[in-house]
């Protein structure tokens, strides 16, 4: 048995492909020591838990900050030319600036719109489509196949034909990011809708449910965790879309921004507009981790 | 107590009435020519051994063997109710949900509630359903069972997953409600002593048939019934 204090020091870096005698890195046994009970060491094998152990809050913001940590050191010491990557400061004063004169929140303004009117029209066609396509066999055969081309064709690909036929406003680019936000959340929740157990439909037989109950109560709820799935790709597709959209042919919105910024060399607006991006993700990703925690609280998993 | 009472010349109503029944799945058969009458408020057990067609038999009276092929007349009750082997309570919807799937007059929350009640589980309606223990799991299952009042109950090893302390303490829950609530009831099970604790006559299923059918209940002498059970299914105790 080792010694608390050699444990201990065994608990920050972790050996390699789980060596070690098998020490769980992270796991400090505290031995025994009342004197009352026994002055024998612990020896409980129970302290190593297989799961990841308790949730912690902004536990999620600890990677992202260690980056912009790196980022800042690299800078700061010289090592990161400006000319390949702005430095934070600079990029942090250019944000100042834009803001100064609004530019960024008028394009940012826009770009959420577009992003999210092609989600929510995403969604509700992915979601339709899965339903349709889960619960009957015409349904399937009409639908599936469609869909499936459409997710082997890249939504780049589809761009040439959409400016011809809805020219380069408004509805063309929230229609790409509609056509690349609806194939997760048909696949997802279809997948959902088909694992959910045969059981249950016996048991909507024999407690006589109806047809829009059994949609209601048995169907939609267990489709629920492939949806959120297909929800978490989607949000990511969607932020995707919006700056392919932007950068080929717009007037207006981060994209843009960007693309202008190429044109004249400024490395400190581009830089922030990756940032922005960024930002945007990550906290559209927790909007949507959130939502699937409180919807999907029945569930009983690792992620706690 | 609660077998036929139907005087003479009254023909006996049954609640149950199956003539000839035949299941097949491929070539042979499951269910090969099945008669059987249950009498109203009657508790009959279905014993056999794995494979004998007892399943089949209950998923048919469920009319949970729509795909399957076969023959033969059944008549069931409008009101039939199913628990089975696994509790089969939707992960998603809360105890009393559960309980309450499916009905739809206006106080099924309040018949809910009262039927939590009864299998002593008042208090637990706003739980998820892996809140609770396997034993507490299944009670839920009997309470969403005779929520709906069934004329017939049919139960398919209800207690065969749960361990054995919790599966008496189920037997003496199951003959209270069965008690109040007077449905007729068709229980498959492989235990020998819980038929004969809880059924008024046992029937033993063997190749798809009937091969044995006792009065069991008050006055019967269970040990030798036990035996008589056993034997039947090809076990045969020391003596």
């Amino acid at each position: 048995m080792t010694t608390t204090a050699a444990r201990r020091s065994t608990t920050v870096t972790a050996p390699p492909f789980g060596g070690g005698h098998g020490t769980h890195p992270g796991t400090v046994v505290e031995p025994h020591l009342d004197p009352n009970l026994s002055t024998r060491p612990d020896i409980r094998p129970s302290s190593r838990r297989l799961g990841p152990g308790r949730r912690r809050r902004f536990a999620g913001l600890v990677g992202p900050a260690a980056l912009i940590l790196l980022w800042v050191a690299a800078s700061a010491t010289g090592l990161l030319d400006p000319r390949i990557l702005s430095e934070p400061w600079t990029v942090v004063s250019t944000a100042g600036e834009l803001i100064a004169d609004g530019r960024l929140q008028e394009n940012l303004a826009i770009s959420a719109q577009r992003a999210g009117l092609g989600l929510f029209f995403g969604i509700v066609v992915g979601a339709v489509l899965a339903v349709l396509s889960g619960l009957s066999r015409v349904g399937e055969s009409l639908i599936d196949g469609p869909v499936q081309i459409k997710r082997a064709i890249p939504g780049l690909a589809l761009i040439p034909l959409l400016i011809l036929w809805f020219g380069i406003d408004e509805t063309m680019k929230v229609l790409t990011i509609t056509l690349g936000v609806f194939v997760p959340i048909y696949l997802q929740t279809h997948a959902g809708l088909r694992g959910i157990d045969l059981r249950y439909v016996e048991l909507a037989q024999t407690v006589g449910l109806s047809r829009a109950g059994f949609i209601r109560r048995v169907v939609l709820p267990g489709a629920l965790p492939g949806f959120f799935l297909g929800l978490r790709f989607a949000v990511t597709g969607a932020w995707v879309s919006l700056v392919v959209v932007e950068q080929i042919n717009s007037t207006s919105g981060i994209g843009y921004m960007m693309e202008l910024a190429r044109t004249y060399g400024q490395t400190n607006i581009i830089v922030l507009g990756l940032a922005v991006y960024g930002v945007l993700g990550l906290l559209s990703d927790a909007a949507v981790r959130l939502l699937e925690r409180k919807a999907l609280s029945w569930q009983r998993t690792l992620a706690g | 107590m609660a077998t036929n009472t139907g005087g003479l010349g009254t023909p006996p109503s049954y609640e149950v009435s199956v003539r000839g029944l035949i299941r097949s799945f491929g070539p042979k058969g499951v269910l090969n020519g099945v008669d059987l009458d249950i009498a109203p408020g009657e508790f009959v057990a279905l014993l056999g051994p794995s494979g004998c067609g007892k399943s089949t038999l209950l998923r048919a009276l469920a009319g949970l063997d729509r795909d399957v092929r076969g023959s033969g007349v059944v008549k069931v009750p409008e009101q039939v109710s199913v628990v089975f082997q696994d509790s089969r309570l939707l992960p998603w919807d809360s105890v009393l949900g559960n309980v309450t799937l499916g009905l739809r007059d206006h106080d099924a929350d309040a018949r809910g509630r009262r039927a939590l009640a009864e299998v002593g589980l008042a208090g637990r309606e706003k739980a998820w359903p892996h809140e609770l223990s396997g034993g507490e799991q299944q009670r839920v299952a009997l309470a969403r069972s005779l929520v709906r009042e069934p004329r017939l109950l049919l139960a398919d090893e209800p207690f065969g997953a749960l361990d054995a302390l919790t599966r008496l303490k189920m037997h003496a829950l199951l003959k209270e409600l069965v008690a109040a609530h007077q449905p007729a009831v068709l229980l498959v099970t492989h235990d020998v002593d819980e038929a004969i604790t809880l059924a008024d006559r046992v029937i033993v299923l063997q190749d798809g048939r009937v091969a044995l059918e006792r009065v069991a209940g008050a006055g019967v002498d269970h040990y030798s019934l036990r035996g008589e059970l056993l034997a039947a299914l090809g076990v045969h105790a020391a003596a």
